[in-house]
């Protein structure tokens, strides 16, 4: 084949060279800008997992980077004034300019052509060479700015995504032992520092800010010398002394790079022009080498190329995407980490480490006990409130159990995990009234293991029923129905039994949930509030807007089914302000069109439900924790979204609520969520850092990995689980 | 986990003969359902009229669809039909529907191909009113009419399935990607207090026995040859040994599927005769 190669990096000079190595007759040329010496940025990371596919590729030069490459297995977090290493985490570095020297090299030594200076700015005109039609295969490794790319942008549909934060990356005379983060706050902002070693005597240094921050400093007009003093300065308890170097160093946006397709004709891209991911997860160079493992192996079991170049984005693509998914979730965290900063440092590195997704409670326990034990330790017994020891020194624990299995005490009431258990529902009730089915549910659940058990939701009233089999707190023999469940409870288990309030709205007089949601009864309907006179579904009866008095009325409801709830032994009460029912329907612009003062702004569309809570709350004993369900987001454009959840959050804990409980979508038929386990943990972790208040959170949980790892890192404080053992 | 078998209705060279015997064979075991495809620009049969045929010569067996591509379709004679075989069939019905994935299929029933998805959604939003209706008949033999399921990938479907039907249909591949969309279609029902849980069905193609793998891999590359090198990759999923059936379905059952079905690439009754053997063990 004859082969062009477009851009002299990591990823174009191995492909070269494991092509032309699988078959000398290949006729190959890599065409680089820039002169053979020259380059761009510092060092390189692989993971070992990466390393062992280059033994696997090409032993030669395996050997050669391993003989250079630094090597360490730890990672340190400078936060507030501690340094928290965690270990177990195996990564390599290695100079980018010893690097491609070594490539360079072995290119030549097996006949690969190298021509450097061609700066090409057509690609009808490749000088020294024929035009691009005269190859068997072009693979464009021109980088994030790919030249070829722009050309048939029309093909590739590339989609550019640019960055909020601004960075540098600069190198540094420092010596560090391991990957590090520094977080540091000054007057300006905060910064952080991404950086890890990857030779002797260098490192590489990444500043990273926001751009407010970044402005504020004056970096916006600093230069390069006046950026290189400034972050000298800022981190210079840190760099002991050491220099920051430069090397055409500005601060850019990082820029993710999409494209619908990486592959024209016999053209393909490889590398960042094809894909990019944050740097805060791993390197470009080990995408773009990975990429060309994967291609050049293509070409040994096809002789086709377009079929070879089809094999090759069939098998890349996934594991691509799957990367670039996890990096913007790293990318997003850093974006957002002004939040997290409340976070004690134990919790906050936890919260670092664990924030792709990738790494949970189980591996972190598995890359380093010590870590791990030292977060359930600080976990059980924060520093902030140390226990009263003789001669007053603070001890802590020396042992403790893992997150979840540590007690949680709202108000008066302690709960002795911070696992609650739901039962699905069954709509099995007669005009409110729990039954033997209901009470075996909630026995099982509560000996079974759970904290706080959660009834499935009562209404408050029977026109506030969802079916007609809904459990109630409205008629005066439901106390002692309910009584009998939460005595045998508290009498047999250390559970404690909490009641969700709720009043249907528009998604009331349905059919039981067997056969789907929202279904009309076809006899024996009752009429419907909501906010506005709105149907949920266009087979939908239309509700009434509710007026001055159906909201008293609902208010006097749901204060005398919080004044029975407490005479039926319940330890906790939760209001529902979720899923599109009445409460949820006044707080979402789609639903609420009113135009009085409970209509428009968002003050005034959270006025009833306040009013509400303010109700239940004047009643329910002072000592007795009070919950809200609430809708973190309707997943609808122009619903109901997280910045507004977070000043209702904000605005409902200054009214004496305790608890959220995190919920999502359902507002309308349209919502669309991201269904799957752990969709809502992203909500509750920014409800929780942002409206500073505790949350609760499902969504499918199975596992306790999944609920320590979001205990740890501090994304929640009460978990609602769906035990794998309770399908059995 | 239940296994059942495709019949070969999609596959060229499949005679009447060789449907009716199918049938009738997959009726005695050791197999719980006798499913059918649905492709329209192509040599095969119709998924509901087979289903038709299929019911009135078996007894026991579960009748399925997976999928039908539901857009192309009418909703009233979809529902009348579909009712039709449920009765037909004495209450054996379970239907799945899809969206499909071929263009062609819409340009030839001359059905807008963009807005296949809201289509989908109304005819979800009206199928059981149909099969209601007293006016409408027939009803029904299952109380709440046939076992209804949704079959796709995209958010949208687990939303459609949560809403409107009884389960989700996953559309083949390794027993991983089945689990994946599986957790999807567990999140959505417990969110939405739906009682229960979906009932979860996969598929997966065989062919066993002497140059069967090369006939059954030559039928997949042919049928998917409309998702370009991706029929590859369906082809080289075929299980062509005991050994990898057994694998497949142990993989499904331990990732929760309700009810697998193996079709057929090879349009030879040996085929469900040297599965029944496989499966009886």
């Amino acid at each position: 084949m004859n082969v062009l190669i477009l851009g002299g990096g990591p990823a174009g000079l191995y492909f070269g060279l494991l092509l032309k190595k699988a078959d000398p007759a290949h006729n190959i040329t890599v065409i680089e800008r820039n002169p053979a010496g020259a380059t761009y940025g510092w060092g390189v990371v692989f993971s070992d997992r990466t390393l062992t596919s280059f033994r696997e590729a090409d032993p030669k030069t395996y050997r050669q980077i391993t003989d250079t490459f630094v090597l360490w297995e730890a990672i340190d977090v400078y936060y507030r004034d501690e340094i928290i290493r965690i270990g177990g985490n195996v990564f390599a570095g290695l100079s980018r300019r010893v690097l491609l020297n070594i490539l360079q090299e072995r290119c030549r030594e097996l006949g690969v052509r190298l021509i450097f200076e061609a700066d090409i700015t057509d690609l009808a005109q490749l000088p020294g060479v024929a035009g691009a039609d005269d190859f068997d295969l072009v693979v464009a490794a021109d980088g994030v700015n790919s030249l070829t790319r722009k050309t048939y942008a029309h093909i590739f549909k590339p989609d550019l995504d640019i960055g909020k934060s601004k960075f540098i990356w600069f190198g540094t005379t420092k010596i560090f032992d391991a990957f590090t983060f520094i977080f540091r706050e000054n007057e300006h902002g905060l910064f952080q520092v991404h950086a890890y070693p990857f030779d002797g005597t260098t490192g590489t240094f990444i500043v990273e800010c926001a751009e407010e921050v970044w402005r504020r400093a004056g970096l916006d007009q600093a230069g390069e010398a006046g950026s290189i003093a400034y972050c000298e300065k800022l981190f210079a308890p840190e760099l002991g002394g050491a220099r920051l170097l430069s090397n055409r160093s500005l601060w850019v946006n990082f820029v993710t790079v999409k494209n619908k397709t990486w592959r024209h004709g016999h053209i393909v891209l490889l590398g960042d022009a094809a894909h990019t991911a944050h740097f805060s997860i791993g390197s470009g160079t080990k995408l773009a080498m990975e990429d060309a493992i994967a291609l050049a192996n293509m070409f040994e079991q096809h002789r086709e190329v377009t079929v070879a170049l089809n094999e090759y984005e069939l098998e890349r693509r996934p594991r691509v995407e799957a990367l670039q998914a996890a990096a913007l979730e790293s990318q997003t965290y850093f974006e957002t980490i002004r939040r997290t900063l409340d976070l004690e440092p134990l919790q906050f590195t936890f919260h670092l480490m664990s924030r792709s997704g990738r790494l949970g409670y189980n591996n972190l326990r598995q890359r380093d006990p010590h870590f791990s034990e030292a977060v359930d330790r600080w976990f059980a017994s924060p520093p902030s409130t140390p226990p009263p020891l003789r001669g007053g020194k603070g001890g802590g624990r020396l042992i403790a159990p893992s997150p979840l299995f540590n007690p949680y005490k709202l108000r008066e009431l302690t709960l002795v995990n911070r696992l609650v258990l739901t039962p699905t529902p069954g709509y099995s009730a007669s005009d409110g009234l729990p039954n033997e089915t209901h009470a075996a549910q909630l026995d099982r659940l509560a000996l079974g293991g759970a904290g706080l058990v959660l009834t499935e939701p009562a209404a408050a009233s029977p026109t506030g029923r969802i079916t007609p089999g809904d459990v109630g707190m409205y008629r005066p023999e439901h106390i002692a129905a309910w009584k009998r469940i939460t005595d045998f409870i508290h009498a047999n288990s250390t559970a404690k039994v909490g009641l969700p309030l709720n009043h249907a709205g528009r998604r009331g007089s349905t059919r039981p949930r067997s056969q789907g949601l929202d279904r009309p009864l076809r006899t024996g309907n009752w009429p419907l509030l909501a906010a506005s006179a709105l149907p949920y579904t266009r087979h939908s009866q239309i509700p009434k807007a509710m007026d001055h008095a159906d909201m008293e009325q609902v208010c006097h409801d749901f204060a005398q089914a919080a004044r029975m709830a407490g005479e039926a032994g319940f330890d906790l009460l939760q209001l529902h302000f979720g899923h599109g029912y009445l409460l949820a329907g006044f707080l979402s612009p789609l639903t609420n069109r009113r135009d009085d003062e409970y209509g428009g702004s968002l003050e005034n569309r959270l006025r009833f439900p306040l009013e509400l809570f303010a109700a239940v709350r004047a009643v329910w004993p002072e000592d007795k924790p009070l919950a809200v369900a609430l809708n973190v987001t309707d997943f609808v454009a122009g619903g109901f979204d997280q910045d507004e959840a977070v000043t209702v959050a904000q605005t409902l804990r200054a009214h004496g609520c305790d608890l959220i409980e995190v919920l999502a979508g359902q507002t309308t038929p349209e919502s669309n969520p991201p269904y799957q386990p752990g969709f809502l943990t992203p909500l509750s972790d920014w409800v929780r850092s942002k409206a500073g208040i505790a949350t609760m959170v499902g969504g499918n949980l199975t596992l306790t990995d999944e609920v320590n790892t979001i205990l740890a890192a501090g994304r929640a404080d009460l978990c609602v689980m769906h035990p794998l053992a309770l399908d059995d | 986990m239940h296994v059942g078998v495709g019949l070969p209705n999609t596959t060229p060279g499949a005679d009447r003969e060789l449907l009716i015997n199918w049938a009738r064979q997959a009726d005695e075991g050791p197999f719980s359902n006798l499913s059918v495809l649905d492709r329209l620009v192509y040599d095969s049969y119709e998924p509901l009229t087979v289903l038709a045929a299929a019911a009135v010569i078996t007894q026991r067996i579960r009748l399925a669809t997976t999928i039908v591509i539901s857009p192309l379709r009418n909703t009233a004679l979809l529902a009348k039909e579909a009712a039709t075989v449920d009765v037909l069939s004495g209450g054996r019905l379970t239907l799945g529907l899809a969206v499909g994935a071929r263009r062609d299929d819409y340009d030839a029933a001359g059905v807008e191909y963009a807005s296949r998805g809201k289509r989908l959604t109304e005819q979800l939003e009206a199928l059981r009113a149909y099969w209601e209706d007293e006016s409408f008949g027939p009803r029904p033999i299952q109380p709440n009419g046939p076992e209804l399921l949704i079959g796709g990938g995209s958010d949208h479907t687990f939303a459609r399935m949560v809403r409107y039907a009884d389960g989700y249909v996953h559309g083949g591949g390794p027993p991983k990607t089945f689990a994946r969309a599986a957790e999807k279609a567990r999140s959505a029902w417990l969110d939405a207090g739906r009682p229960g849980q979906p009932r979860l069905w996969a598929m997966g193609y065989f062919a066993l026995g002497g140059d069967a793998a090369e006939t059954g891999h030559a039928y997949l590359r042919d049928y998917y040859a409309f998702t370009g090198p991706f029929a590859e990759k369906i082809a080289a999923g075929l299980l062509t040994t005991p050994q990898a059936i057994a694998q497949f379905i142990r993989g499904y059952a331990d990732a929760g599927c309700d009810e697998l079905v193996l079709f057929p690439t090879v349009p030879a009754l040996e085929q469900l005769q040297r599965l029944a053997e496989v499966i009886g063990h």
